[in-house]
């Protein structure tokens, strides 16, 4: 292993612009004659527009122009799309309800885009806004998905019945029925997955810039899929065609999931810049990113296992009601579907799976994907309801996973619901994770703590995901209305140093670094020598863009393509200049030998032959090296392990510490292991947040955010973690070039189900999340009268 | 509107600007130093931490006025030249940074941390970066690389 290649923990390329500031991120671009944008909101969660009257903003200093829904709507300007046509049980589409990007009579939750003010100053903006004259006409608000299909429900939108958008099912429900009738036990649980915020710490913003002179578009936003946001801004909201419009995203701070979707904000800032003929920038403040980011998960479930007299699953049914929020943001029909019934096998061998779910509309913030999307939900429900029932049967918990696991011998795997599991080890993580763990020290631990009046838990997650999304013609016959491959161009310069173009985008993954190791190792070049460019549709060819744990797999896949056509150009190339054929040739790791002599050719010698091009016949071989690939992943990947989360809860306070968490997981092979580390580590902290702290509360009578600042809303801080003890086995992925899976989810689908089984095995009882100290004392007082009393 | 003047990273500052002007809009808008960041509205994310008089301080919430005459420090500040300040070192080194959105913060308040505890325990700066949020590294490796920055 060279130092700098795969394998290798390389410090990060990108990291010096980021410590010393230079680090441009959207709302560090200021582009001449630049105005800025603020965006009125409904402080209703549901009312009717009487009337909007902006006479009196409009001619407060500074206002450019003031737009409302109906300039939208004259300008022809499309709305905001869901891109996943999810079918229902009966065969029939999902419902659509319009989403235009300024409200025209109606606003569906507080936070709603109502105006926007263009002025010389941000402060200028805010004042016009504050001066806008509404008139609303408030009516009852939905906050609760259970309370959506009731009769008596305020309906979200006139053309969704029931508020229900979909009843959507998967698996074979007759043999579900069939097998609880012949089960020894049966498990019940029932959950609610708290609806989360992601706050990544760059809040959204966008600057939007027209140019006359070619007619043209640029837009600077905080995206995680640039190609995908010129794509709908283009084809559905229609401000320009894709040849007129470049999107670039450049530092992006975090994501996690919440910047792949087309916002509202990002569109009328783009289009408004050609109605004031300057440059109009929007950043979002931290109270508009609660309000109007899309939001996390959000589940109500009920679920039941059946298991005959010695453990072994027999089958597994789960309904679930899961909130959509007000509207259908970009992808969120697909995150309680396919990214949630399909994972409910999880790690086990049970042959008969059934999920009903229905997908409701509130009066709240859009939901969408965060960091898992659909598998932290999947995972929460199997590893909380296998832990009941080992509970409930008294068989060690680890010991009930193992007698269930799909075989080692028995990949690939077809699960009742859908995927199939390529490959798998599912018994070597958990061992793994039980030495690291000290499991067989537990009861010692917990015995030790209960004489000091502490209550000690321990908690497993055996999780799987399904990452490297997706095979385009999967997807397609799912109802994704877009492919999900990947591109890349990889250039060996004329003077040695390669640039690699990626359609993945790196918001905190480290790609400039990880993507150039894959050039060290395949190109022999060093890795200063390596440029990697991302996020700017004016210089890379396409992309589907980073989330799902995709960006290795699917945009590594692509760049591993490309240079294996640098490398087979340069063969041609080697072979006209030695006068060698082809088959003598071989290439490793940046050099060409030609078998059985020292004649020996270097990538860098190769490249000036290409680019000048004296020695070799240019009506075969073309001048240049710079080759472009799309890969088309064959299956989803299949990272999978255990994390054990042991806790010490005080009684006398409810306050949970996490005193132990350990995490192994399979990624397969790893180019970067510092980075996965820490990919690992941020998703565990994410979960851990989960857990114990997060919750995005609306008021269920005026749909308020009641969570909207860092002073409600509990963000992990540094002295709520532990450290994280991590490792790894290795079962590469059989499917693509590097064998790799995808990291970036793991630790956020595990770590609430590791955590919640650890507390709920302190406190001999189930709670939901967050485990708040004062949920976990009211648990404890509830069941000690005595205490209580 | 008040003339401002103030040294920033060794150098001499003045700017006339409006008596409301946060010192982060004065670092940001008017001097241009972007590697300042704002994270929040609410004095809780810690990413524009900057150094007034070798205190960390959260420049949105100080007026730009308040600062008169003092010498504030930013990230950019803290190199010499292409050489690493030793907290940015150890951030490279330990991995402590993932979108770099709340670096600035974080180096900037770890230099302050380890000032007021030379040899900080796990524990200390932990409870010590309660004022600063980020949402990549679960802070693992914030927490070392400001343990073992070699001040």
């Amino acid at each position: 292993m060279s130092e700098t290649g795969i394998g290798a923990s390389v410090r990060r390329k990108e990291d010096v612009r980021f410590l010393t500031g230079a680090g441009q991120y959207v709302d560090d671009i200021t582009r001449p004659g630049q105005t800025f944008a603020c965006f009125l909101r409904s402080p209703h969660a549901h009312a009717t527009i009487k009337s909007i009257k902006t006479a009196k903003a409009e001619k407060m200093p500074g206002v450019a122009a003031i737009f409302t829904g109906k300039d939208i709507a004259a300008a022809d300007l499309g709305g905001l799309i869901c891109g996943w046509m999810v079918t229902d049980k009966a065969g029939q589409p999902m419902k659509t309800p319009g989403h235009p990007l300024l409200a025209l009579d109606t606003v569906r939750y507080v936070g709603d885009h109502v105006a926007v003010v263009i002025a010389d100053t941000q402060e200028q903006a805010m004042a016009a806004a504050e001066a806008i004259d509404v008139t609303y006409d408030a009516k009852p608000a939905l906050v609760n998905p259970a309370d959506a299909m009731k009769k008596s429900a305020p309906q979200v939108h006139s053309d969704v019945p029931q508020n229900l958008i979909y009843d959507w099912e998967l698996g074979d429900r007759a043999a579900v029925d069939a097998a609880f009738k012949k089960a020894h036990h049966v498990t019940s649980i029932d959950l609610i997955n708290n609806r989360l915020i992601p706050n990544a710490m760059e809040p959204r913003a966008a600057l939007g810039e027209y140019d006359r002179g070619s007619d043209s578009f640029t837009l600077y936003t905080t995206s995680q899929n640039p190609h995908v946001h010129r794509l709908v801004m283009s084809a559905f909201i229609k401000i320009a065609p894709e040849t007129k419009l470049r999107v670039i995203a450049p530092d992006v701070g975090g994501g996690f999931g919440s910047k792949i979707f087309i916002y509202a904000e990002e569109c009328v800032t783009l289009w408004a810049s050609k109605k004031v003929g300057r440059p109009v920038k929007w950043t979002a403040g931290r109270g508009e990113a609660f309000l109007s980011d899309a939001h996390g998960r959000d589940h109500v479930t009920h679920a039941e296992l059946a298991l005959d007299k010695d453990g072994r699953f027999l089958a597994f049914k789960v309904d679930t009601i899961a909130n959509f929020g007000a509207y259908l943001s970009t992808f969120s029909s697909a995150v309680p579907s396919y990214l949630y019934g399909t994972l409910l096998a999880g790690q086990y061998s049970t042959p008969a799976i059934h999920v009903s779910v229905k997908g409701v509309v509130t009066h709240t913030a859009p939901v969408d994907a965060y960091r898992g999307a659909g598998r932290p939900e999947a995972t929460y429900v199997i590893e909380r309801i296998v832990e009941e029932a080992a509970r409930e049967m008294k068989i060690d918990p680890a010991e009930l996973r193992r007698r269930n696991f799909i075989a080692p011998d028995k990949f690939p795997y077809q699960t009742p619901v859908a995927l199939e599991y390529d490959s798998g080890n599912y018994a070597g993580a958990l061992d793994k994770a039980l030495k690291m763990a000290d499991y067989a020290g537990f009861a010692k631990r917990k015995a030790a703590a209960a004489k000091q009046g502490k209550l000690r838990g321990i908690g497993f997650a055996a999780y799987i995901e399904a990452c490297g999304i997706a095979p385009s013609k999967v997807v397609g016959s799912l109802g994704a209305g877009v492919g999900l491959y990947e591109s890349a161009e990889v250039r060996f310069n004329a003077t040695g140093g390669v640039t690699i173009f990626t359609g993945s985008h790196s918001h905190g993954q480290g790609h400039e670094t990880t993507f150039a190791q894959l050039a060290v190792e395949r190109l022999g070049v060093p890795i200063d020598s390596v440029e990697v460019i991302h996020g700017d549709t004016g210089r890379i060819p396409f992309g589907m863009g980073t989330y799902g744990s995709r960006s290795l797999a699917v945009g590594g896949s692509a760049i591993v393509k490309a240079m294996d056509k640098i490398v087979a150009k340069g063969r041609k190339i080697v072979a006209h200049i030695m006068e060698a054929s082809e088959g003598d040739i071989e290439y490793d790791g940046g050099t060409y030998r030609i078998k059985g002599t020292d004649r020996q050719m270097t990538m860098a010698e190769v490249a000036f032959a290409a680019y000048v091009p004296h020695k070799i016949p240019t009506d075969e071989i073309e001048p240049g090296l710079d080759e472009s690939a799309f890969y088309d992943p064959k299956n989803f990947t299949f990272p999978f392990g255990t994390h054990i989360c042991e806790v010490e809860i005080d009684p006398a306070t409810g306050v949970t510490a996490i005193v132990k968490f350990t995490a192994v997981d399979d990624f397969g092979e790893i180019i970067n292991p510092m980075i996965v580390a820490g990919q690992v580590h941020g998703g565990i902290a994410q979960g851990i947040g989960q857990a114990l702290l997060e919750a995005a509360l609306y008021d269920p009578k005026t749909g308020q955010l009641v969570t909207g600042s860092f002073m409600d809303y509990t963000m992990p801080r540094a002295d709520d973690l532990p450290n994280y003890d991590t490792a790894h086995t290795v079962t590469p992925c059989p499917h693509n070039p590097l064998g790799v899976k995808g990291c970036g989810e793991a630790g956020a689908i595990a770590a609430p189900a590791a955590v919640m089984n650890a507390v709920t095995d302190a406190l001999g009882r189930h709670i939901d999340m967050p485990a708040t100290p004062m949920r976990v004392w009211q648990a404890i007082n509830k069941s000690t009268p005595a205490r209580a009393a | 509107m008040p003339q401002v003047s103030m040294t920033v990273n060794g150098k001499a500052a003045s700017v006339a600007v409006e008596a409301r002007t946060l010192l982060v809009e004065y670092l940001r808008d008017h001097m241009r130093l972007t590697g300042t960041h704002v994270g929040c509205d609410t004095t809780q994310c810690g990413a524009c931490a900057v150094h007034i008089d070798g205190k960390a301080v959260k420049s949105c919430t100080i007026l730009a006025v308040q600062c008169e005459g003092a010498k504030v420090t930013t990230i950019e500040g803290l190199a010499q030249g292409e050489k690493l300040h030793p907290m940015q070192e150890a951030f490279k080194e330990h991995h402590g940074l993932q979108c770099g959105f709340c670096t600035p913060g974080m180096v900037m308040a770890g230099i302050d941390i380890r000032r007021r505890h030379p040899n900080a325990s796990e524990e200390t700066v932990r409870n010590e970066l309660e004022g600063n949020i980020c949402r990549c590294t679960g802070y693992h490796n914030i927490v070392k690389a400001i343990m073992h920055a070699k001040m």
